[in-house]
Formats: C-alpha cells, structure tokens, sequence
C-alpha cells in the first residue's frame, strides 16, 4: 500500500523535470525533422516545398561531411586523453601534504570560470599570435622560429585552449575522489614494500575509475557542441571543422535551414552513438 | 545666466515637439569599427536634438552579420535600425525586409551621396540604405623604405612592381616584411582581397551560365602569385590575418605595403596609434594591364527593418547619422582626418578635408571601381569582391578557407583550387542555378 | 630522520604544485595584468611582465563605451534565476529517483543527459521562432528559462547523487515517526543534502553565466549579459590587446571571485556520485 502511494508520489514528482525536458527535447526535434525534408532558404522567400531526402543526401556526400566527423571526434579524444592524464597527476600531486594547498587549488581552478569566448579570445591574441603572442616571445628567446599556432597547428592549438579550459574540471572531481581513498589501504601497501608506482597502479587509479567515468561522460556531453573556440580562433579553417560548426555553416553562413536541419538530424544520431559508446565501455562503472 | 538656462530649455522643448507626438528608443545592432564607435559617444547630440533615446548593440563583425540576419530572416523586429553592407543590401531591399529610404527630408540631400555608394545601396533604382561610411582599397606604404629600397611608387603600380618592390623592402633580420596583405578566412576577409585581387588577373567566380571558374589559368595565377609573393616578403602567419592583424602590423612598423581598405588610411596616418604616421604614402591598387585593378568597393550602411514599429525615429536617426553636419561635428570634434569617408560628395568638394593627405586617393580609388563591371570577361553577377547572390557569403567563406589553408601550406594552391571550384558548383546546384 | 624527509618532500611538493599551479593560471594573470597597461606596452616587444606604468585608461573607456552594470545585472539574473528555477523543479525529482528507484530510473536519468547532446545551432531557428511567437525575444524571462533546460539535466544528475547517499534508514525512521512526506523532504532530506545542493548551484551558476550560444543569440539590447558585452570587443579595429583584457576582465571578475569564495563547497560536493 505504502509503496503503491509513495511510487505514484515520486511519478508525480518527476513529472515537471520530464515533461519539461520531453518539451525542450521534442519542440525543437520535431521542427528540426520537418525543416528537414523541406527546401527551407530564407534568403530566397522561405519555405520552396518538400524535398525528401535530397538534404540528408547532401549533406552526407558532401566533402566536408567526413572530415567533420573525424575533427570532432579528434578533439573531443585529444581533449578527453590529456584532461584525464593530466587530470589524474594533478590530483594526485594536490592530494600530497604541502604548503598552501587551498591556494594551488584556486590557482589550478581557475580557468573553468571562464567564459570559453574569452579564453579563445585570449589564447588566440595574446598567446598565440604569431606575431605580439607571449608564445612566440618563447619561443624566440629560444633562437627558434616562432609556430604559427592557428594555422599550422591549428587542432592542435584547439585542442590545447579547450584542455585548458576543462582540466580544472577534472582535477576537481578527482581530487575528491583520491581524498576519499582509504590511506591505511596505501599504508599498508607501503609497509609491504610495494614501490609507488605500483601503489598508485593498483590502488589509487582503480579506485578513480569510477570519478573517471564521470568526467568522461560530463566533458563529452559537452565537447560534442564546443563552439565558441572554433568560432572565435580559426572560423572551422584550417581542418578544425567539427560537425556542430559544419551545421552553423550550413544555417547560419549558407543560409540553408533544411540542409542545416538535415545535419543536425545526424549530429543527433552521432552524440547518440556515441552516447551508446560511452555506456558500453564505461556505463558498468556508474550503477546509477 | 537665467535666460540662457530658459533659452535653452525653450529649444529643448520646442525641439522635442517638433520631433513627434513623443521621444522613443531605438534599439540599434551595430559593427565595433572605430567610426562606429564614434558614432555611438556622439549620440547625445542625437537625443538633444530629437528627444529620441538609444539603445546599442555592438558585436564584433562576424556576430553581428549571423545576429541581424538571423533577425531579419524570421522578422524577429528587435532592431530598429541595422549596420549592414553592401552586400546584404540589395538582397534583403529585394526580399522586401527594408524599409525604402525614399522620403529623405529636403536637408538630408540625398542626391549628395556618392552615386557608387547609392547604386551599390540600391535595388531596381530605390535606395534601402544610407551609407555611413564608403571605402575602395588602396595601397599604403612607407615612403621612407621605399627610398631606401631605391624605388619610386608609381601612381598605379602593375603586380610585377609590387613584387619587386615588396622583396627589395623586406629586412628579416629588422622584422620588417615587405608586403601584409590579409589571408584570413572569411568572405568578408581574405575572401574579399583575393577576389578583388583576381578581378585583376583577369579571372571571375563564375561565368554566364553560372559555372563555378576556378579550375581556370586566371585563378591559378592569381592564387600562385599571391602565395608566392606572401612567402617571399609576407609576414609570418599571413593565412591568419586580417584587415585588424594587419592594421596592428602597419602601425607597428612591421609592414612595408599594405594593401587594404581605404578607412585605413586615417587610423595609419594617426599619431596617436601609428609609429610611422608621417611616412606613408597612397597608390591605387595594382593591375595587370588587363584593364582592371584590384581595388574593391564597400560601404558599411545604416538600414530600417520593415517589422520596425519605430520607423520615423528611425529615419531621423538615419538622417542624423549620415548627414553633412555629422560630418562637421566630428570634425569640430576629432579633426577632418578622422570624418567618415567615402559617402558624400561635399565631402571630397570640401577644401578642409582636400587637405588630408589620402582624400584624393580614396575618392580616386572609390571612382574606379564599378559593381556592375567588375571583371575582366563578362560575369553574370554584381559586386566587385562579391557576388550579390544569397548564396555567396556561404560559399566563399567555404572556399577562402580552402585558400588560406593553401597560404598556411597545409594543400597545394591546386588542390584549394579544385576544392573550391567542387564545392562552389555543389552550392550553385543545390540553390538551383545549375 | 624520518621528520626532516617528510619535510623535504614536503616542500618538493610545495614548490612542483605552485609552480604547476601558476602556469596553468598563468593566462589569466596575464589577462589582468594587460588590462592596465597601455596599448602600446601590451605588445612591447620583449613583453613586460610588471615594471611598466600601471594605467586605468582601458576601464574607463570600457566603462565610458558600455553600459557594463546592466550587462552585470543581466547576467545576474539570468545565471542565478536559472539556477534557483532548475533546482526547484530537479529536487522533486531527484528526491523520487533516488528513494523510489524503478528499473527505469537509470534510462530516464541518461535520457535526461542526452538531450544536452542537441547542437544548439541546428535548432537555433525553431527556438527563435518560438520565441517570436511567445514574445520572449530579448527578455530576462525566456533567457532564464531556455539556460534552466539546457543545465536541468545536469542538476538533476548532481542532486540524484547525493540524495542518494542519504541513508535510507533516517528516512524509515522519520517515517515510523510519523513524518509526512513533505515533513521528511524539508526536515531531514533538505539539510542532509544542502552542501549537494550547494555545489550544484555554484556549478550551474558558472555554466549558465559562460553559456555563450543562446545568451548571444537570443536578446538583443534589453537581456543581454556579459558574453554580449564580450562580443563588442573582440577585434575591433587598430590596437586591441589592452581594452580586450580589460573587457575581459571585468567579464570573468565577478564569477572568478564568487568561485574562489566557494571553492571549498565546490571541491567537496562536485563529486557527480564518483565517491564510493
């Protein structure tokens, strides 16, 4: 009796955050489909009928399409390995006794308060550029010709203002993870002579494993759509042309709704798999 | 001291109702170029004399464009009044979005605007914007380098010359590069200057059946001579420069040439923001001798949303904004050099401003550049650094991109070229030209 | 022996953690320090570091140019509003998730996080017709809604986490003692999960106050927040470095300052359930 009452409760309690979401999600889905299979060109009067398929075949065979796919999963694995490496030392080195700890931790925090435009603004112009960025200051004092950042290395360089952007974030969640280690555990392995890299090898990173999972499937949720870094630094030249650029081309630049609408509609089908993806290899850990 | 103050509030009063029934806001989307800016700390002026308020949005460019057509497209109404170009213009006047500019007062003077700027500002004959400010490009360079370099600039130099000359003047070793010209993808950026620049060497984006031209020789030259040149005597990272980075690299003393917008000229004449304010000299854009030169024409226009429900304020904002006696309070205010140029005839007629040393050069460089004959075999498009169709800002943009990884060196000029010309008859196509 | 070791690791440490630490906040810092110098110094070749003649200038034409405290106030509102509406509608839900689990929770809960997978710009069309066609354009309200669902997911998500670290049993207890429902959300789960709540609001405070897609495209003069502010400032023309540090600035202070003040709720609740 009780669990019948408090289970429709708790239905009735999910209610708003599910039919809100359902609304957020289906409103603009179901606009996305239908301007999909239409000619949709603004510029040229609007709506000019249905087409069927033609946009999704566009949009597949054109040139750019591929390339795309294979930028943005380039960045958001390249981010995803160096956040977590990186991520992963840096935590453990935080959770080490030292003076002003609080301190460091601020520091190392700190660019996750950013606003992503105006850290890819200031990369781009004050560290980056070929010419006055701090970079080739650096690089000059070295007797070295200075990179140019944005167009020779120009993923790279993406990939390197985004990991900056988010290794906070990671350090962040497995820092609270490591501190939650029980250290009579790492006593004990100490005392048995167990050197630290095996300690750290199987005690302290199977331990992670789990915080792991976390900010693999937070950061990808949100690297899937980075766009402001792209926008700001190379304009999708240079091979930097993820899929969620390709479709801002599309509607924004080209002026083409359906053909826009048609790549959002795989956009969604690729976060998808790889939301599949994600769940598969890393889903068991998080008994949510 | 009293009658002054009641003096003045009479005129306020008196000029508030001669304004209309009341004072309302006007929300403006405007670009964060320099003039632009001005415009918007002279806005007080604006409000004393019609009562009206402002609101401004400025973006930096490229947001601004996606933000107003966004706008625009949907009929969205939040702007009153929007900073376009030259480009947008006719295509939006012709979709019926803007309001026409045909009841200008009888003050206003519209017959006074350069007839370039109104033509590129126009469709079938009706003026849907009013030109803040116009530009051609042009050549700047350092007199004192060219000296050195034993050469003499030409009043219209040939390609060849600029070459020559941009190898004599580059010194590595004292960071000084011969020639900045802007690289930068972007329809609006190094789109426009390769464009421009092709007309010149005889080539054209498409021909009269609309056919993509870029597997032609004349795009293959110009495309080869620009690298060639930009690795020879450019400076480092030139695939990502624009008109800014160069701009910085001019007023640094780091460039010999530049060509670019003719606007320049006052921000690299200024001492203020200039090291070598005093040692530039002007010349029309180069040609080939094929009877084109590669200067471009632009004008940044202030139009009205046909959604607006602000109409008249509007308009007298307009009228305000692009008047002569604008022009005259920024000159009282910043000096002559600094007025917006390019869109009124007084301006070049007045003696104050044919004092300033690039006026002639702009007025010469504006004349000879024409929309409507822009290439050097017939196109079927308007637009000298552009073609004014919907579709071209999608498209180019694409196809600098394919150019400046070119310039960067990641494919060969050939490969961006059959790139290009791909993906420019796939758009054509899928728009229904072909 | 053993005592001085520890010291000297110690301060091994020490010195490797701040060093490691500066570098990485060393963009920032650098920002800042531009935003006083004149624009000439701040592309001085060699750069200079601090010696150079600290100057106000870039914040009092920032401030002479643009209305900063409404962007400020703009931001405000919407970053907050959005946060204190997504955690109302999420603290129901995520209470009934993790005390009433069916075997559909888990789908329903990833289900939740995939719609953050949409790409803003594919929809960016419908949204603002919608939002012509409800009037919403340019307003604090539909800003507040539209950045409440783009991080309900993730709220969600954060609550569900740690209420369900709330032993179950403190639950029955209250229960057997007669608590209603409503008396056992308030009176017990409530504060047991406030340092969760906490550090859901920080965080989602700091994504909707840097979320930069729809805060640019969908307000105009009136609702425009700080990542508009920033827009306007982003390659202008002529010399830029200084007054673009200073716009900067001032557009990452505030939320800089608040997360420094918070970061110990922020470290120790931005756990996402990763804590075992």
């Amino acid at each position: 009796m009780a669990t019948q009452h408090s289970r429709s409760a708790a239905r009735l309690m999910m209610a708003p955050a599910v039919v809100l979401l359902l609304g957020w999600m289906l409103v603009p889905l179901t606009m996305t489909l239908y301007f999909s299979f239409k000619k949709y060109l603004p510029l040229r009067g609007g709506d000019l009928g249905w087409v069927g398929f033609e946009n999704y075949t566009r949009f597949l065979t054109s040139s750019a399409f591929w390339p795309s796919v294979q930028t943005t999963l380039i960045i958001v694995g390249g981010v995803l390995a160096i956040t977590v490496i990186l991520g992963v030392l840096l935590a453990t080195l935080l959770n080490q006794p030292m003076w002003g700890q609080g301190a460091v931790r601020i520091l190392v925090i700190a660019p996750f308060f950013v606003m992503p435009t105006v850290s890819a603004l200031v990369w781009k112009n004050m560290f980056m550029d070929p010419n006055y960025g701090l970079l080739a200051h650096l690089w000059k004092l070295f007797g070295a010709t200075p990179i140019e950042w944005l167009s020779q290395a120009s993923l790279t360089s993406i990939i390197m203002i985004v990991s900056w952007q988010w290794l906070p974030f990671a350090t962040l969640i497995l820092l609270t993870a490591i501190q939650s280690l029980d250290s009579e555990q790492l006593e004990a392995a100490e005392m048995d002579g167990a050197p630290p890299i095996k300690r750290f090898g199987y005690i302290t990173l199977p331990h992670l494993s789990r915080a792991i999972t976390v900010v693999i499937l937070i950061q990808t949720i949100f690297l899937l759509s980075i766009f402001a870094e792209i926008f700001v630094t190379t304009g999708g030249a240079f091979g930097t042309k993820t899929l969620s650029y390709l479709i801002f081309q599309r509607v924004l630049e080209s002026q083409n709704i359906g053909l826009g609408s048609a790549g959002g509609v795989y956009a969604i089908i690729l976060a998808n798999i790889v939301a599949i993806f994600l769940m598969r290899i890393v889903g068991k850990n998080l008994d949510a | 001291m009293f009658v002054k103050n009641a003096l003045r509030a009479a005129t306020a009063i008196s000029l508030i109702a001669a304004g209309g029934a009341s004072a309302e806001t006007i929300t403006i989307a405007t670009v964060n170029n320099g003039d632009m800016i001005r415009m918007q700390g002279l806005t007080d002026d604006f409000t004393a004399k019609t009562g009206h308020e402002v609101e401004w949005v400025t973006l930096e460019e490229n947001v601004l464009r996606q933000r107003v057509t966004t706008d625009i497209t949907t009929k969205g109404g939040q702007f009153d009044i929007m900073t376009i170009g030259m480009y947008e213009t006719p295509i939006w006047g012709a979709n019926g979005w803007l309001v026409a500019l045909d009841n200008l007062s009888e003050e206003y003077d519209a017959a006074d605007i350069l007839p370039a700027m109104a033509g590129g500002l126009s469709h079938e004959g009706t003026l849907y914007a009013a030109p803040f400010y116009g530009e051609s490009s042009m050549i700047m360079y350092r007199t004192d380098l060219m000296e050195k370099a034993g050469l003499d600039m030409p009043k219209a130099p040939t390609w060849d010359f600029i070459r020559e000359a941009a190898a004599a003047m580059t010194d590595r070793d004292n960071e000084i590069n011969g020639i900045c010209l802007r690289g930068k993808a972007g329809w609006g950026e190094g789109g426009a200057f390769i464009t421009a620049m092709s007309n010149s060497f005889g080539a054209r984006w498409f021909d009269m059946d609309w056919n993509a031209q870029f597997d032609s020789e004349a795009w293959a030259n110009t495309l080869n001579f620009y690298k060639g040149m930009m690795d020879e005597s450019g400076p480092a990272g030139y695939a990502t420069n624009g008109f800014n980075e160069n701009l910085s690299l001019f007023q640094q003393g780091k460039c010999g040439m530049w060509i670019d917008a003719t606007v320049a000229a006052s921000f690299v004449t200024n001492p203020e923001d200039s090291t070598v304010a005093d040692q530039v000299g002007f010349a029309l854009a180069p040609d080939t001798g094929l009877g084109k030169r590669s200067n471009w024409l632009w004008a940044w226009a202030l139009a009205i949303p046909a959604g607006s429900q602000k109409q008249d304020a509007a308009t007298q904002f307009i009228e305000w904004a692009t008047s002569k006696e604008y022009i005259e309070l920024v000159a009282a205010k910043e000096g002559w050099a600094n007025v917006p140029p390019g869109a009124r005839i007084s301006l070049y007629e007045n003696p104050n401003y044919q004092a300033v040393p690039f006026a002639q050069m702009t007025l010469d460089s504006i004349l000879s550049a024409d929309p409507n004959d822009s290439t050097v075999e017939e196109s079927p498009y308007v637009g000298v650094q552009f073609a004014a169709i919907p579709e071209f800002a999608g498209i180019a943009t694409e196809v600098s991109q394919e150019f400046s990884a070119a310039y960067a060196g990641q494919q060969t000029v050939e490969e961006a070229l059959a790139k290009a010309q791909a993906l420019t008859n796939d758009a054509m196509e899928a728009a229904g030209y072909r | 022996m053993a005592r001085s070791t520890t010291t000297q690791r110690k301060a091994l440490n020490t010195a490797f953690a701040w060093g490691i630490g500066l570098l990485i906040f060393f963009p920032i810092l650098w920002t800042i320090l531009t935003s006083f110098k004149t624009e000439a110094t701040a592309i001085a070749d060699p750069p200079v570091f601090v010696g150079f003649e600290w100057t106000l200038e870039n914040y009092t034409a920032v401030l002479e140019r643009s209305n900063y405290a409404r962007f400020l106030w703009n931001s405000i509102i919407i970053a907050g509003g959005s946060t204190i509406l997504g955690i109302i509608i999420a603290v129901p839900a995520a209470w009934s998730m993790a005390f009433v689990p069916s075997k559909r929770t888990k789908d329903i809960l990833m289900w939740m996080l995939s719609t953050k997978m949409l790409p803003a710009v594919g929809v960016l069309y419908p949204i603002y017709l919608l939002f012509i066609k409800l009037g919403i354009l340019d307003t604090r309200v539909g800003l507040t809604i539209v950045l409440m669902l783009i991080n309900l997911p993730i709220i969600v998500w954060m609550l569900y986490t740690y209420f369900k670290e709330i032993p179950g049993e403190i639950l029955e207890a209250a229960r057997m003692d007669g608590a209603s429902l409503r008396e056992e959300v308030i009176y017990i789960l409530t504060p047991m999960a406030i340092p969760g709540i906490a550090s859901t609001l920080l965080l989602n405070v700091i994504l909707a106050w840097n979320e930069a897609f729809w805060t640019l495209n969908l307000t105009a003069a009136k609702a425009a927040p700080l990542t508009a502010f920033i827009a306007s400032y982003s390659s202008p023309e002529g010399l830029f470095y200084a007054k673009l540090s200073a716009a900067s600035t001032m557009a990452i202070a505030p939320i800089l300052v608040l997360g420094w003040f918070s970061q110990k709720q922020l470290v120790s609740g931005l756990t996402f359930g990763a804590v075992k």
